[in-house]
């Protein structure tokens, strides 16, 4: 396993109590696999990332939980060892691509600091490694490019900047925060393939969030769905989209558009309501007042994840599979 | 990159013409020339001839064109005052002006661009705490109180350093300077201090604000993604675009520091610029009045021409349109 999480729990303490934005969330990304994590805004999928890097921001802070990285616990080390492993063995990519690159250096300055830093190359070496990360991203004539600044590129293009600067050190971990949503239509497919195709050519691991079911099923092998905080469903792309096992995550699937319908992003439309806030998490099973098949159960105990065929899902639906085996 | 040169030109020479035409009123409209020349028991013959002779007798235009013309090259006039030249009095207290605004404006920059990143860093430090609250003080307080406590302090308590005048100052060609001998530099402190307290303060809730921001945005985030060092973060990245907003405020408040050097210049007795418009104001001493103002807006004028380019050379967004 390259990536294992375990029990996270993502807190902020605010005047008006603590809050739990991520509550004993546990999974494990292995060699050259994607996992996929879904769920609506606000799920703390962003949170998790973060937590996973170390790059919590005050208020809000990793009040227990594990982070293993290549079987070395990762979580409690001093910032000067995190730092060294951020951007290292640990590449990330968020979800704006200006934003992210700083307006005021050029794309192939920031990227040979960032080779700097990690591999301590100088010179010809910095230059040629800098040159062919572009060009393994698919930027054109990388040479010209080089001493580019960011608003020089296109939105797709500046996300490839992105993911060549989060490969700079080839990081056996790559944190894929929303790469697509702020990419149009005809970007977002060849950026998915290409964090694809350089995870499988080097092996790496990949956690890629989201909140598109139709991402997930194009990229993913396995998929974690988070609900107000919560994993609800893990286990392999086929099973989970095939066949749900949580309510939720059907409701998810449904609400992929139809390409031929070719009508706009209605995005769960099938499931009625809104995640609750987090001051206002429902006893019981979070989602319940949400879920078409709930029943008293639901109400008053919380599920945590079980097995649900060859999934897991945190759902009082399955519990009677258990209880008869 | 040629067309935003010179539209800042342009405006320039627009703005420059504008004060001209404020400082050429002044000789219209504050006292008769014709009047102070010849005294009260003149023929109107005689009048008439020194109308004519001084071309008063044109239309206002003419006459503005006139003066427009002398101006540029530096002719202002005789001083009504002290019957010298105006352009002489002008290159004699230039340095002192220059001198002690530049050396205001350098305190300014680096004292308030220091404490401004520190606060920002460590906003929860005691010293951090206090430098807010000084900084408060030195917003509050009017230059001349500011000034006159410093003299009390330093001068008069302490006997540290001159309450007035420049020290001994030193000949380069025209121009005379304090910083090659040590009580030239004695002299400067309290009044560079006085005059640049105002704006350090400034800048130093400037670039606390500014540095917070950018502390806070997605590129900061994602150069610590990176795992670029706490160094490189602070003082590589967040520092340069810190520094753009803060260098074009700072280079604009320039313009004032010299400004404002008539009331540090007044309360230290400082013979430069200011003092000798503020004695030009007391003697009704029109000629330099209007070269203070004609100068006073040229250096706006330069200054903020030069920040234009600078912020132009900083960003490069400004620099190159979206390919
Ligand atoms: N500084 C904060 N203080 C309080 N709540 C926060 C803070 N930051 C994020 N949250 C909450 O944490 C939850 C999870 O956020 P996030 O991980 O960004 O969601 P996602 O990425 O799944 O859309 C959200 O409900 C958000 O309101
Ligand atoms: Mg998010």
């Amino acid at each position: 396993m390259i990536l294992q999480a375990k029990n996270l729990r993502v807190e902020f303490r605010t005047r008006r109590g603590t809050l739990v934005a991520v509550d004993d969330v546990s999974f494990s990304v292995a060699r050259g696999e994607v996992l996929g994590v879904v769920g609506e805004s606000g799920a703390g999928k962003s949170l998790t990332g973060l937590a996973i890097m170390g790059l919590l921001e005050a208020p809000g802070r990793l009040a227990a939980g594990e982070v293993w990285l290549e079987g070395q616990r990762i979580d409690r080390l001093p910032q000067a060892a995190l730092r060294a492993i951020r951007g290292r063995r640990i590449g990330v990519v968020f979800q704006d691509p200006l934003g992210s690159l700083n307006p005021l250096f050029t794309i192939g300055e920031q990227l040979e600091e960032t080779i700097r830093t990690h591999l301590g190359l100088a010179g010809k070496e910095l230059r040629q490694r800098a040159l062919a990360l572009l060009a393994e991203v698919g930027i054109p004539a990388p040479q010209a490019r080089f001493h580019h600044y960011p608003h020089q590129f296109s939105g797709g293009m500046r996300q490839r900047v992105v993911i060549a600067l989060a490969l700079a050190a080839e990081p056996i971990l790559l944190i894929a925060d929303e790469p697509t949503t702020a990419l149009d239509v005809s970007m977002q497919a060849q950026i998915i393939a290409l964090i694809k195709r350089v995870a499988r050519e080097r092996g790496a691991a990949v956690m890629l969030i989201t909140h598109d079911m139709g991402v997930i099923a194009e990229t993913a092998d396995r998929v974690a769905v988070m609900y107000a905080g919560r994993i609800v469903e893990i286990g392999t792309v086929r099973d989970v989209l095939h066949a749900p096992r949580h309510p939720y995550t059907a409701g998810l699937m449904a609400s992929i558009p139809r390409i031929a319908a070719g009508a706009g992003r209605s995005r769960l439309a099938q499931i009625e309501g809104a995640m609750p806030r987090l001051d206002a998490i429902p006893r019981g099973c979070p989602f319940h007042p949400r879920c078409p098949k709930r029943f008293e159960r639901c109400l008053s105990s919380r599920p945590e994840l079980m097995p649900a065929e060859e999934s897991q899902a945190a759902c009082w639906l399955h519990a009677s599979a258990i209880a008869q085996r | 990159m040629l067309a935003f040169i010179l539209r800042r030109l342009a405006q320039a020479v627009v703005v420059m013409l504008a004060v001209g035409l404020i400082a050429f009123a002044l000789f219209r409209f504050v006292g008769d020339p014709v009047l102070f020349m010849l005294g009260q028991d003149a023929t109107p013959q005689d009048r008439e001839r020194v109308t004519r002779l001084l071309g008063l007798d044109q239309p206002f235009y003419v006459q503005y064109a006139s003066f427009v013309k002398r101006a540029v090259q530096g002719e202002f006039g005789l001083s009504l005052r002290q019957m010298r030249p105006v352009s002489a009095l002008i290159v004699e207290r230039l340095p002192a002006t220059l001198e002690l605004s530049f050396v205001a404006a350098l305190l300014a920059l680096v004292a308030g661009i220091a404490m401004g990143v520190y606060t920002a860093l460590r906003p929860r430090s005691w010293l951090s705490q206090l430098l807010l609250a000084l900084s408060l003080i030195g917003v509050s307080l009017p230059t001349f109180l500011i000034g006159i406590l410093l003299i009390l302090v330093f001068s008069v308590q302490l006997g540290w350093l001159p309450s007035f005048g420049r020290g001994e100052t030193l000949a380069i060609g025209w121009w005379t300077t304090g910083f090659l001998t040590a009580s030239g530099l004695k002299a400067l402190v309290l009044p560079a201090i006085t005059l640049g307290l105002f704006q350090m303060t400034l800048i130093q809730r400037l670039t606390r604000a500014e540095m917070l921001e950018v502390l806070r945005t997605d590129y900061i985030r994602f150069a610590r993604a990176r795992g670029l060092t706490d160094r490189a973060v602070y003082f590589r990245h967040a520092l340069k675009n810190t520094l753009v907003p803060v260098i074009t405020i700072t280079g604009l408040q320039l313009g004032s520091i010299i400004a404002f050097a008539i009331i540090t210049e007044t309360v230290f007795q400082w013979p430069g610029l200011g003092l000798l418009f503020i004695q030009a104001v007391n003697f009704a001493d029109v000629p330099v009045m209007a070269a203070y103002l004609c100068l006073a807006a040229l250096f706006f004028v330069v200054i903020n021409l030069v920040v234009d380019l600078l912020y132009y050379a900083v960003d490069p967004r400004l620099r190159i349109q979206p390919a």
